[in-house]
């Protein structure tokens, strides 16, 4: 047994709590600049010496991004895209998973290699091609070039994160329906899908965090201001006007809202699906 | 009639599996797939995409992406930011998880910290750009700190001098990506049996043994796949370096995917830049060949 409350022993309990508040320092101060300064005016953040705490406190920086509709397109265009391609992922990637859970097919073994291998094709590699066929099937600058582009990154992992969850539920389930007369679809639709809700969540998220987040497609399949996501409105804004950093941070944080709420949420399943690719 | 009834049905059970995948298959095959084979192609074309009968221009793109000392810089650089990323990831995640699951810390101070150490995950590349510049503006908190504590004497300018803006952009990407190592070998401590502890203890062993004899060991599925991963997407990355530094100053922060997109969308030559894909490709394909068969063996 450890002898407790030797001064060694207390010693270490102390070093230990003091490394765990500079890890929470490094962790924590950059994001709690980010909403502190969202607060302050455009003066302030640059004071010196720096407040740590808004000294005028201020909402002007968050009235100035939601009174502007070009910066609210930006909000909805990000929404709008990441639901489509959410939706879409999770209903072809559940057709796809109940394919590889519940059937021996020949090129199984082949088919889920390629699935687990396109997880990790660079973006950079397939911009330039997408960038051809979305010029010449005139789709440049719309939701279409977008969608299909994200439906790509998505879907191998949320194939595989269903086939995990599908893998856990039991077969007799389904065979109770085959063994009734039923097809394997109404097996899928009547016994599958309404018990495979935490799979679905958790694909849902994973999938609605990558097209929030994705910037590299977004720069280059779109143009006009109508069509740009909140990641490149970030970019924009600070072309525009590299000096408001208060707006810029407000709008970081009003871009950082759905992230936060779906973590706080659905932790659970929000560590399952960023972390499940590592563990398969 | 039953019997015909019953060949019919095991017709549906082995056609019904391609039915479920065709969506999938689809879309992976024409938009993954054959864009592979396409920025290929691409490659070998002169004025590629740009042209409707680009012709065959061999090797050429390749020679002069080989000949160009920005591409060697930019894989150097690609090189330090990804090796550095992911020992520091590694390193920072241990040691977080590490504390956090160590019995002298109350469980509810355990359940707060562990929720704010995750927190550089939640947010978006750009948004961490953008913070990290605010940080590190000439005039901003981090120079006020440093220069109040006495570290340096006058501000730095972290994202636009070339000495240092390498090491910045690396920093900051070091901040944002050690959470996915902190969760994953949080979970596989965990998992660690407690009786192994337990004969450690008997035995008489110090803590540091007990950490290289049994916690690392037990963890190293772990560390290794995670890393192979990391070191894939870290590689990749686009979005931070674009948004702090752009690539430079002068190169100095130019890796191999900003190198690409300035090839392709600044010089508008998508040959030489599909050259240049194809080598980032190649790379990635190496990297995750070796991530399958590790993930195989075990």
């Amino acid at each position: 047994m450890r002898k407790r409350h030797t001064p060694k022993d207390r010693l270490i309990t102390v070093a230990l709590h003091v490394a765990l508040a500079a890890g929470l320092f490094f962790a924590a101060f950059p994001i709690y600049w980010m909403l502190s300064s969202s607060f302050k005016s455009n003066t302030e953040i640059f004071a010196l010496p720096p407040t740590i705490l808004p000294k005028a406190f201020t909402l002007e920086a968050y009235a100035a991004i939601l009174g502007d509709p070009v910066k609210l397109r930006f909000f909805f265009n990000s929404y709008f895209v990441a639901g489509a391609v959410t939706v879409l992922t999770v209903l072809i990637a559940l057709l796809a998973a109940y394919g590889f859970s519940r059937f021996n097919f020949r090129g199984k073994g082949i088919l889920n290699t390629i699935i687990i291998s396109t997880q990790t094709i660079p973006p950079i590699t397939l911009l330039i091609p997408f960038f051809g066929l979305v010029v010449s099937y005139g789709i440049f600058d719309t939701y279409v070039a977008l969608i299909l582009t994200y439906l790509v990154f998505t879907l191998p992992y949320a194939i595989l994160l269903m086939t995990g969850y599908l893998n856990t539920l039991p077969r007799d389930l389904d065979e109770a329906v085959a063994v009734d007369g039923g097809s394997s679809w109404t097996a899928l639709w009547r016994v599958i899908v309404p018990i495979s809700l935490p799979g679905i969540v958790a694909t849902s998220v994973y999938t609605f965090l990558l097209c929030w987040n994705e910037f590299l497609f977004a720069l280059t399949l779109t143009k006009s201001t109508s069509m740009r996501t909140v990641p490149i409105g970030i970019q924009l804004l600070m072309g525009q006007h590299a000096f408001e950093w208060n707006q810029m941070m407000a709008m970081s944080v009003l871009g950082s809202l759905p992230l936060l709420l779906i973590y706080l949420v659905a932790q659970r399943y929000f560590l399952a699906g960023m972390t499940a690719g590592s563990v398969k | 009639m039953t019997q015909h009834k019953r060949s019919h049905h095991k017709l549906k059970r082995a056609v019904a599996p391609y039915l479920y995948l065709s969506p999938s298959l689809l879309i992976i095959g024409l938009l993954m797939l054959l864009p592979m084979v396409t920025v290929i192609g691409y490659s070998f074309q002169n004025s590629a995409v740009l042209r409707r009968d680009p012709s065959f221009a061999g090797l050429k793109h390749y020679q002069a992406i080989f000949n160009d000392p920005v591409f060697w810089a930019s894989l150097w650089h690609t090189l330090y930011f990804t090796c550095m990323s992911v020992i520091f990831h590694m390193t920072i995640g241990m040691v977080f998880a590490l504390m956090l699951n160590s019995d002298r810390i109350n469980p509810t101070l355990r359940n707060i910290l562990r929720v704010l150490y995750i927190l550089p995950w939640l947010f978006t590349a750009v948004i961490i750009a953008v913070i990290w510049r605010l940080l590190l503006e000439p005039n901003g908190v981090v120079n006020s700190i440093l220069m109040q504590i006495g570290i340096i004497g006058s501000k730095v300018e972290w994202f636009s001098s070339p000495a240092t803006a390498l090491h910045a952009v690396t920093f900051a990407n070091i901040w944002a990506g050690y959470p996915l190592f902190m969760v994953s070998l949080l979970a596989g401590l965990q998992g660690i049996p407690k009786d192994f502890y337990e004969a450690a203890d008997i035995d008489g062993a110090k803590a540091y043994q007990k950490l290289i004899f049994i916690t690392i060991p037990q963890l190293m599925p772990i560390i290794i796949s995670i890393s192979l991963l990391d070191f894939i997407w870290t590689m990749q990355v686009f979005p931070l370096i674009w948004i702090t530094t752009g690539g430079g100053p002068i190169y100095s922060t130019e890796v191999l995917s900003t190198y690409t997109y300035k090839l392709a969308f600044s010089s508008y030559n998508l040959s030489q830049a599909s050259a240049s894909a194809v080598v980032i490709l190649l790379i990635s394909l190496g990297l995750t060949l070796f991530y399958i068969r590790y993930q195989k063996a075990r």
